[in-house]
């Protein structure tokens, strides 16, 4: 055990030498929300908490207040889980389960856009959007982001449905439950921890997308908290670095509550099946 | 309820798989089918249970032909391999699904549970989830719900195939008994001879989607109809002897049985003699080779290569004395032969 023990240390050491960089900008980062620091100098010189001042005042006199765009990531977030996970659950088991014509076309077609650079066909849906009038509009940004989600979403719960015994439908049909009764109340609960998994998922993607609302959605007035972000640094006249930092920790914050909570059930989506 | 299959066909895309099989069980009965893995057992269950379309012919619950009802609305009884139970259910709540779909009242569907988890001995396990039970038990749980909602039929996939051999002894027993008490129509697909045998009224052994021969396990053992059907029952299994009956009959390897009898003139021929119809003083002897003993506790099980050729299996009682490398000269109970044409029909 000993030996074994000591070898542990060069690893250890390297990582650690490794992340410094990474663990040293977090702490700084955090730092610098709550302190003044004079120019050209990396002590902070004092404490303030006017970096945080954005939670109770727009930054800008008209702009929108920071919880207005909190309303709106969550509304974008929500939304695209549940839509997201809503067609994945029923589009997975048709492909999982149900001989349609087509099926092996679209679940080729589904690894291919599961690969694909979606960000490429930008220009295609902005002309889509623009086309059906949803062009700078929320749910038109979140009809796209659901289109770029579902490959995966849809791959991933299909996985959980292949694990599902036949044998268990065949049951529940010869015990006289309709193909719609079978699927709720004897194949959903099995692939629950799939759908759990793929719900945070969904929501977590649609907290933190970026590109999608910052080309679709350009507005006057960023909508999201990620193009407000942006946003801050991008103008010159407020541009405040304490500021961003401060917006991206609130910014942050759900993302990171999340992932302590639900830690187990998001490994479930890599397990990719349920135990009996 | 007595079922019947009339000229039932199965086809899998281009692939014939059943042919215009016909079965009748009758009611109350329990029938096996059984044969290797292919032979087209579990489709035919499968198509009686409405689970797989059927192609041609006609499916009869007693006077109704159920050829084109659904599964749903089929009411058959089903028991998996694997039991398909449901996971996420307490083992009440398993039993009392098929009641549940069918929107009796609580009370009822509790009533009628407690009473098949009483016939079926898992009235102490009601409360808990399938994982938390063994093998057998989750065996039990499943016959309950195939037979809460008094199927008219219930259909056996290879029930016993997941479990441990002592459980299987105690299950057979079981399910047999519980097939019994209820009167139920039942059929058993099984690749286990010794299953098919021991639980069933009558054996339907199949091959390529025929049936080859539907009998009693006894009969079935007595008279087979032919080659494929002796190999098929017994265990240790039927040994095959080339031959040639003229006047004499006479094995390939040149040793002679005697007197053809019956068989006279027959030409080439194939013999089949069973491990029990081989030993010492059964009558007319060959010299042969013990090459291989096997100790099975009460008996011993050999295995011996005749002079001249071919190959014979003897079970006697343990303690016979006789070890491997023995020459010995044991007898064939010549009158308990079976003759088959070299095409494997019996001669």
């Amino acid at each position: 055990m000993q030996p074994h023990h000591r070898s542990y240390w060069p690893i250890v050491a390297a990582l650690t030498a490794l992340s410094a960089p990474l663990v040293i900008m977090y702490v700084y980062q955090l730092i610098d929300t709550v302190t003044t620091t004079a120019p050209g100098s990396i002590i902070p010189n004092g404490i303030t908490l006017q970096h945080w001042q954005f939670l109770s005042q727009p930054i800008t006199r008209d702009g929108p207040t920071i919880w207005a765009l909190a309303g709106n990531t969550l509304i974008f977030a929500c939304s695209t889980a549940v839509v997201v996970t809503g067609v994945s659950l029923t589009a997975a088991y048709a492909l999982s389960r149900l001989a349609m014509p087509g099926r092996g076309l679209f679940l080729g077609g589904l690894i291919v856009l599961h690969a694909f650079p979606t960000l490429t066909l930008i220009v295609a849906v902005f002309l889509i959007l623009q086309y059906m009038g949803l062009y700078d509009t929320l749910t038109g940004v979140i009809l796209v982001k659901v289109a770029f989600e579902l490959p995966f979403g849809i791959w991933i719960m299909k996985g959980f449905y292949d694990s599902v015994p036949w044998e268990i439908e065949m049951a529940g049909v010869t015990d006289g439950a309709s193909r719609f009764t079978v699927w709720r109340l004897l194949v959903l609960p099995q692939v629950q921890p799939g759908l759990a998994a793929l719900l945070i998922f969904s929501f977590l993607s649609g907290w933190s997308e970026f590109i999608l609302p910052l080309v679709l959605a350009p507005a006057n007035a960023p909508q999201v908290l990620a193009t407000y972000l942006a946003a801050i640094i991008a103008d010159d006249r407020v541009a405040d670095f304490s500021l961003f930092k401060a917006v991206s920790i609130f910014y942050a914050l759900p993302v990171l509550a999340i992932y302590v909570i639900f830690q187990k059930k998001l490994m479930n989506i890599y397990g990719g099946g349920s135990k009996g | 309820m007595k079922l019947v299959l009339e000229r039932f066909t199965k086809r899998f895309g281009a692939t014939t798989v059943i042919d215009g099989l016909d079965l009748t069980v009758a009611d109350g009965e329990m029938i096996a089918l059984l044969g290797p893995s292919g032979c087209g057992k579990s489709t035919t269950l499968f198509a009686i249970a409405g689970l797989h379309r059927v192609d041609g012919g006609r499916i009869l619950f007693g006077a109704r032909d159920v050829a084109d009802v659904s599964a749903q609305a089929r009411n058959v009884g089903i028991v998996f391999q694997n039991y398909a139970l449901y996971p996420h259910m307490s083992v009440a709540q398993n039993i009392g699904f098929p009641l549940r779909v069918r929107g009796e009242s609580t009370t009822q569907i509790d009533r009628k549970v407690r009473s098949i988890a009483g016939l079926v001995r898992i009235d102490e396990l009601l409360d808990r989830r399938p994982a938390q039970l063994s093998g057998g038990q989750q065996q039990r749980v499943a016959l309950a719900r195939a037979l809460v909602r008094e199927p008219d039929v219930l259909l056996l996939d290879e029930p016993l195939a997941n479990l441990d051999a002592k459980l299987r002894m105690e299950m057979r027993s079981e399910i047999r008994r519980v097939q019994l008490e209820t009167g139920i129509t039942a059929i058993l697909v099984t690749h286990d001879q010794v299953e098919a045998m021991s639980m069933c009224d009558r054996i339907a052994l199949m091959k390529t989607g025929q049936i080859v021969q539907i009998s009693s396990p006894a009969e079935m053992y007595d008279n087979p109809t032919d080659r494929y059907v002796a190999s098929f029952l017994g265990n240790p299994s039927i040994a095959f002897l080339a031959a040639d009956a003229g006047e004499e009959l006479r094995l390939a390897g040149g040793q002679s049985l005697g007197p053809a009898g019956r068989l006279a003139g027959q030409g080439p021929l194939e013999l089949g003699v069973r491990p029990e119809h081989y030993g010492p003083g059964k009558g007319p002897q060959l010299q042969g080779k013990v090459v291989m003993m096997e100790t099975h506790g009460r008996e011993d099980l050999f295995e011996v290569d005749l002079d001249g050729g071919g190959r014979l299996r003897a079970i006697l009682p343990a303690g016979s004395g006789v070890r491997t490398g023995a020459s010995v000269d044991w007898g064939v109970a010549v009158e308990r032969l079976f003759a088959f044409s070299p095409k494997g029909a019996r001669l």
